[in-house]
């Protein structure tokens, strides 16, 4: 056993000196939970079984500890400008109090991170960024503030736990007196959940309906808690990040470090939605704007395949016996029942339907080209 | 927890040995490493394997591990209901959900492997690498 093919689970940078521990990693240990170092972070890779997991979630609801993720903090007068010249959406739209999925860009227009920008006013905005980019995506906004905007690694400040799944939001509304259903997908509202001063967004990335929250980490082991209590009547259990990257492949969203990194552009990445090139110049626009008319030299399709093999991370894709690329994440879908995978082609073999060979191991195994996302929510 | 009868390799997997017939399968530990099994590649009836060679795969939700032979010999069957049920391998690696059954080349050869004592050990040590 333990003769590893491929990547074992989604690591986004190497081991560092120092493992960083999130306020809940006793309550993780207590749970028992099978730990995993990711990107330099001791986190739950799993509680009761990943499957397990994913269908509570799915069905019902499921607690992450996501408070590896990291939060920066931009304000002043220059804070609206200082975003619109580094992302590559466009934050000018955003009101206050909604959410906006977005890509820092390099000056190639490459994806330095993905990260949801919350805009709580014109002079101040929270960006929720990579775990293992957040130092990174700090020094980055810093190196391009020419607006004299205030920036902060508010990480330490902040704790954060997802309750993701059809019945999030009677769980969530069980512990605070902020209305929840009127918060719309992608909006935010600060208020108190178990007594506790949260900032309490509705996203996720699981597919599913749910919430993201963000409090001081003194608090996380009580709304940990309170949460648990709350939610296992409902069924909701604890999740761990092995649900959470079956979970998002399955919604067809990307993970930083395999489907984006700073080789990387939107358009390649099926991400047009999030680049916006009608609004204010910013950084790498112009070689996006170059690449869109030049042409791309790959795109991210999804595929399945065809027999009960699995294509995992890494694997080699060829078509008619040349290779064309590698899948960026690839393994079983819980929900579908079939074996699924993201995978960088050229534009001529996007095509639905498109047959690949995967090089599982030296072996060829057939795979499809099928439409993103694999699973839609119902409701 | 580990079957006395039972011989262990360090790469966990076992054989129990009855006569000239070896069973083999992986271990307890082994399961909860790998995590849900969804998928067995098994060797075909009559492939000859080798002491410390691979001879299939397992696949979990998160990774895939190739199976080491403990002993040599000719795969004589291989577990049918292994390919409609491989969590099977979660909840019973050391009884129903065995691998496949070897006519063993040299029934003497598991004596260098560990003994469910020595076994035990071995992954109680690993665990506290954890």
């Amino acid at each position: 056993m333990f003769g590893y093919h491929g990547s074992k689970f989604p690591v986004t940078t190497p081991a560092i000196a120092q493992i960083r521990k999130t306020a809940l990693n006793a309550a993780h240990r207590r749970l028992n939970a099978r730990m995993v170092n990711f990107g330099g972070w001791d986190m739950p890779l799993e509680y009761s079984g990943i499957l397990a997991e994913h269908e509570a979630v799915r069905t019902r609801a499921g607690l992450f500890d996501v408070s590896h993720m990291g939060e920066i903090e931009i304000t002043g007068p220059g804070a609206q400008s200082l975003v619109q010249w580094v992302s590559c959406n466009n934050a000018a739209k955003l009101v206050n109090g909604q959410i906006q999925y977005s890509g820092l860009m390099t000056a190639r227009g490459t994806f330095v991170d993905d990260l949801l920008v919350h805009k709580i006013s014109d002079t101040h905005y929270m960006l929720c960024v990579n775990a293992g980019n957040q130092f990174a995506d700090f020094d980055h906004i810093v190196a391009n503030n020419k607006f004299d905007a205030k920036i902060e690694n508010a990480g330490p400040r902040y704790s954060q736990l997802a309750v993701q799944g059809p019945r999030a939001l009677e769980i969530m509304q069980s512990l605070t007196p902020v209305p929840l259903d009127p918060i719309r997908y992608y909006y935010f509202a600060d208020g108190k959940v178990s007594g506790v001063d949260c900032l309490i967004a509705r996203t996720g990335y699981t597919g599913e309906d749910g919430f993201e929250i963000y409090f001081a980490p003194e608090y996380s082991e009580k709304l940990w808690n309170d949460l648990m209590e709350a939610g296992t009547p409902l069924g909701m259990i604890p999740a761990g990040l092995g649900a959470r990257n079956t979970l998002r492949l399955e919604a067809g969203m990307c993970l930083y470090g395999h489907e984006i990194d700073e080789t990387t552009t939107p358009w390649e990445a099926g991400l047009a939605w999030i680049c916006k090139m009608d609004k204010a110049p910013f950084l790498g626009g112009d070689e996006l704007d170059a690449q869109r008319k030049d042409g791309l030299p790959r795109k991210l399709v999804g595929f399945e395949m065809l027999d009960k093999r699995i294509g995992r991370d890494g694997y080699p894709v060829s078509v008619g016996g040349q290779e064309i690329g590698r899948v960026t994440s690839g393994g079983p879908s819980p929900t579908l029942k079939k074996n699924i995978g993201m995978a960088y082609v050229p534009p001529r073999l996007t095509a639905l339907g498109t047959i690949l060979e995967i090089d599982v191991r030296g072996q060829k195994a057939a795979a499809r080209i099928v439409p993103l996302p694999f699973y839609k929510r119902p409701h | 927890m580990y079957p006395a009868d039972y011989r262990y390799t360090k790469q966990h997997e076992w054989v129990k040995v009855d006569g000239s017939v070896g069973t083999i399968g992986i271990t307890h530990y082994a399961q909860g490493e790998l995590g849900d099994v969804v998928f067995v590649e098994m060797p075909k009836i009559g492939t000859k394997i080798k002491v410390g060679a691979s001879f299939g795969t397992v696949e979990s939700v998160k990774a895939v591990s190739e199976i080491f032979s403990p002993v040599s010999g000719e795969v004589t069957e291989t577990n049918p209901l292994l390919a409609d049920a491989p969590e099977k391998i979660n909840s019973d690696p050391h009884t129903t959900a065995w691998l496949i059954r070897v006519k063993l080349d040299d029934p003497k050869e598991v004596a260098a492997l560990m003994d469910a004592a020595a076994y035990q050990a071995y992954v109680a040590a690993a665990a506290e690498e954890h």
